[in-house]
């Protein structure tokens, strides 16, 4: 859909921009105006992200500790080279890379496979289904990760004796006492949560996938499973790799779901929980900053490796030229 | 659709309610178990019990359950205000004006949508502690302007630009003045777009956690998931479940509500935002 649909001659100018008089002077005007009215938005886009971002580098370059802030003084990219060459930085990336990469892959499955159903569930059952879907989207992550902890907790939880009958699951197996088990239960309260948003992306994917092409590929024999592959998802690709790119930088800054449920215990800390960990509980601004640039850094690598690697065309999916 | 097939549909569709909904239910049920309940091991409580809900209402914890609650209110309803109407008139200028820049604006505010959130607050727990807007409503409002605005500016835009422009033209051909035909020909094409963009924003916010938990310090501005979040470490001794899950049921009513009122807008609004924008 073209972006500017009406600019005839009547109404080059929809509200009373600043007049400069003259007719010739009506893209100019258009320019001002549009300027006017979207400026205050980008204005504060800038000051809530660029500026603290641009102050975050230049604390990084400090060694600075709130507690003791007269011995504050410039070490260059020093903070770097601490967090390059420890560990704690490395498992914290390790943890990050590895919930990821694992509620991303099931999210991707799981979602499409709702989305499937959604799409071809039968008329009377579907306002139930979206209503539903909705609701993970919509209980705040906190909410979720507290449900998630005590279904597994030792003390409140249910899952132990539901599942005592599958090898290793005791009335005492303690979830949140090794790393992998931690990260079990973290993995599945994110993909509960998020998985909805994906296959809503997914659904209105699908709905996009002509119709035509499935019905000649059925006239032709394909089956279930050669349409699916040859027709359906090669014509929503688009719409999988924007559902992949968003769910990709959302699960990689995860931190709600760690902060409720381990607190970081048992090395499960992921970046984002790094970050705060050394900012704001320890006061460490400099070491803190440095990690925060870092985080941000991780995430625009991200993003371009999905943009250049998997040829996401963003404007292409919105539509413009 | 032979009767087979239509059961198989029910079925999955049977497994996609009970899949969404089972933590739901589960702390709903949790929420209802009384202390000594607590710990059965079970999924339901043998006896539905008040008690907790009595706590963080008018109980030990209301101290720190309802100002938590009044602050969240305000701060996200507060936040979704703002960031609506500096959305509109950015979305309208990009839905309906030509000027350069737009796709700078579009693609910052999709910048802004990936940044992480803890790259932010570090700095600025550190600039709000000097100029004085550390736990304060402000310094909670600002930030979530930079969760909600991207999002809003791009389901809006979205919106804006299936709107059929030319009918305000139609309008004035047919002698209505140019405010006449924007009120009574735009406003109310536009105002679904801008009521689930609110609602969206609203969710985004509310569900915010990483500054709230980072921004505040006491019960002056500390929202509801923060608040949870520390409450949980407030006491070694004795484990808060049953408040903690009284209270969880509580912000996580707001918004159910609204997802069931408006469920198929905010279908609308999200996919459009992020497939079409």
């Amino acid at each position: 859909m073209s972006t500017t649909t009406v600019r005839t001659e009547e109404t080059a100018a929809p509200a009373p921009g600043p007049k400069k008089g003259r007719m010739s002077d009506r893209s100019k005007a258009e320019q001002k105006l549009g300027w006017m009215l979207a400026g205050p938005a980008f204005v504060v886009m800038l000051l809530v992200t660029a500026y603290p971002i641009l102050q975050a580098v230049y604390y990084s370059l400090f060694d600075y500790r709130l507690t003791d802030p007269a011995k504050r003084s410039f070490v260059g990219l020093n903070n770097y080279l601490v967090i390059l060459t420890d560990e704690i930085w490395w498992t914290s990336f390790g943890v990050t890379a590895f919930i990821t990469i694992v509620t991303v892959a099931v999210e991707l499955v799981l979602g499409f496979a709702l989305a499937l159903v959604m799409v071809k569930a039968l008329k009377a059952i579907r306002p139930i289904l979206r209503a539903a879907i909705l609701i993970p989207y919509a209980v705040i992550t906190v909410v979720s990760a507290f449900a998630w902890q005590y279904a597994f907790s030792l003390d409140s939880g249910f899952v132990n004796s539901w599942f005592d009958w599958i090898p290793g699951v005791t009335a005492e197996t303690d979830w949140f006492g090794g790393t992998f088990s931690s990260l079990f239960v973290i993995c599945l309260a994110e993909i509960w949560k998020t998985t909805p948003f994906i296959s809503l992306l997914l659904l209105a994917g699908l709905a996009q996938v002509p119709e035509v092409l499935q019905e000649a590929a059925k006239v032709d024999g394909a089956s279930w499973w050669q349409r699916m592959s040859k027709v359906t998802i090669p014509n929503m690709k688009a719409a999988i790799m924007v559902a992949l790119l968003f769910r990709t930088l959302d699960a990689f800054r995860v931190f709600d779901s760690v902060f409720v449920m381990t607190a970081g215990a048992n090395s499960t800390e992921t970046l984002s929980f790094l970050a705060y960990r050394q900012t704001i509980s320890r006061v460490e601004i400099g070491l803190g900053s440095a990690v925060s640039v870092m985080l941000f850094i991780s995430v625009v690598l991200i993003c371009v490796l999905f943009i250049k690697g998997f040829k996401v065309d963003l404007s292409a999916q919105r539509g413009e030229k | 659709m032979s009767t087979r097939e239509k059961v198989l549909w029910y079925v999955a569709g049977l497994a996609i309610v009970i899949y969404a909904l089972f933590p739901v239910g589960w702390i709903v049920s949790l929420s209802l178990k009384s202390s000594s309940d607590i710990a059965n091991g079970q999924f339901l409580p043998t006896d539905v019990s008040w008690e907790n809900y009595s706590q963080i209402l008018v109980g030990d914890a209301a101290g720190l359950f309802l100002p938590a609650l009044r602050n969240s209110f305000g701060i996200v309803l507060i936040a979704t205000f703002i960031s609506c109407i500096l959305a509109m008139f950015c979305a309208y200028a990009i839905a309906r004006l030509d000027f350069r820049g737009k796709k700078l604006i579009l693609s910052s505010a999709l910048a802004v949508a990936i940044f992480p959130v803890i790259s932010i607050v570090t700095p600025l727990f550190n600039l709000w502690r000097q100029i004085g807007l550390y736990d304060t409503w402000p310094g909670l409002i600002i930030p979530y302007l930079s969760l909600t605005l991207p999002i809003s500016i791009w389901t809006l835009s979205a919106f804006f630009r299936e709107i059929p422009w030319e009918m305000e033209q139609a309008a004035q051909v047919d002698g209505a003045t140019t405010w006449q035909a924007f009120r009574k020909v735009i406003v109310p094409l536009a105002a679904p777009g801008v009521f689930t963009t609110a609602i969206i924003a609203f969710f985004i916010a509310w569900n915010d956690f990483a500054y709230g938990i980072s921004l505040t310090s006491t019960g002056a501005a500390r929202p509801v998931p923060a608040a949870l979040g520390l409450f949980s470490g407030a006491s070694q001794f004795e484990s808060p479940n049953g408040p903690i899950a009284a209270a969880a049921v509580i912000v996580t009513i707001p918004v159910v509500v609204l997802v069931l009122l408006f469920q198929r807008r905010i279908v609308a609004g999200l996919t459009n935002g992020a497939v079409k924008g």
